[in-house]
């Protein structure tokens, strides 16, 4: 499954990195954190989050995510997009709340375990 | 940024005094305080310390032996390494301005300190505890939590430049009774003394500044 296939499925907003939404995914994870995420997330998972704060790039790409899910709607600052297009970061933007999200994307077969 | 050039602007700012407070590290404190007696800048030593929960917490001291030892708690506490290509370089520069050295733990990191522990451990060690930018979505205390839990005993709150008195006065209406304190948080020469906070002090002094928070003894935050 790719991010292009995620974005088609849940008709999410893509915000940033529209070049890089062939990659295949890998694996998914969900969190605010950003120690939490940098210390478990997998390389190729999809990022589910409501932080929209620039720092997400950075740990998104040190972790080579596949991209980056902002839930309830939440728009990224500014500065965040920027970042992203610089880095190619996918950004993606769902109306549907973490718990369901993460619930529909696992239901979908996408794994925690990476 | 570099001591001198800092001092400099600092003074050409009218600030009487400034703290230094890198993320997680204090390394860098001793040589902006030289530069600051040398130009007649009174320079604090002092931390961001970034909390288990994310939370960004101010701490400000006199004597820099209690800034090191809050240090040494941080990095027994701070995993991870830093990635230059993403964060930058972390130098250590003496007060001629020269780099002497590179930080090498990830600063910009979370410690695995829970942030009342943090307050504790300041407070045990005479210094300043200020809750960084409440106003703020990231790494604020109310960002964070949602709220301010009952009874922590801060010093006080710092409201980032981004909003003004009468709105933190309406926003935090609930949380007057500590202190709100304006401070900005520079990271760039051009950003230093954007944002003032105006003391009535005996001197310039982290004891002063807390005595001021609590309104002890004639010492108070002026209004601006």
């Amino acid at each position: 499954m790719t991010v292009s296939d995620i974005v088609k499925s849940f008709g999410l907003k893509i915000r940033a990195g529209k070049n890089r939404l062939d990659e295949e995914v890998r694996g998914g994870y969900t969190g605010d954190l950003l120690s939490d995420v940098l210390a478990h997330s997998r390389k190729g998972s999809i990022w589910v989050t409501i932080q929209t704060h620039p720092n997400i790039v950075a740990v998104a790409t040190m972790k080579e995510l596949a991209g980056i899910i902002l839930t309830g709607g939440r728009e990224p600052d500014s500065e965040t997009l920027r970042k992203a297009e610089e880095e190619g970061m996918p950004i993606l933007v769902s109306s549907l709340l973490a718990f369901e999200l993460t619930g529909k994307l696992y239901q979908m077969g996408i794994s925690g375990m990476g | 940024m570099r001591p001198r050039a800092l001092v400099n602007r600092a003074k050409a700012r009218g600030l009487d005094m400034i703290a230094i407070c890198d993320h997680n590290s204090a390394e860098n404190t001793a040589a902006f305080i030289s530069a600051g007696d040398a130009g007649g800048l009174k320079v604090l030593p002092g931390m961001e310390v970034t909390s288990k929960e994310e939370i960004h917490l101010i701490a400000l001291f006199d004597a820099q032996e209690n800034c090191a030892a809050l240090q040494n708690l941080i990095y027994q506490n701070l995993p991870g390494e830093n990635v230059e290509e993403v964060f930058g370089p972390q130098t250590v520069v003496n007060e001629k301005d020269e780099t002497v050295g590179v930080n090498r733990r990830m600063l910009i990191g979370a410690t695995l300190l829970p942030f009342e522990e943090i307050v504790s451990v300041i407070h045990s060690l005479e210094g300043v505890a200020i809750a960084s930018h409440i106003d703020r979505q990231a790494f604020s205390l109310v960002g964070q939590l949602g709220f301010i839990p009952e009874g922590i005993p801060l010093d006080g709150l710092e409201i980032s430049p981004r909003t003004s008195k009468q709105e933190a006065k309406n926003r935090f209406h609930s949380y007057q009774h500590y202190s709100f304190v304006w401070f900005s948080d520079a990271h760039c020469l051009e950003d230093i003394g954007k944002s003032t906070t105006p003391f009535l002090l005996k001197e310039t002094t982290s004891k002063e500044v807390k005595m001021a928070l609590h309104g002890e003894e004639g010492r108070r935050v002026m209004e601006a």
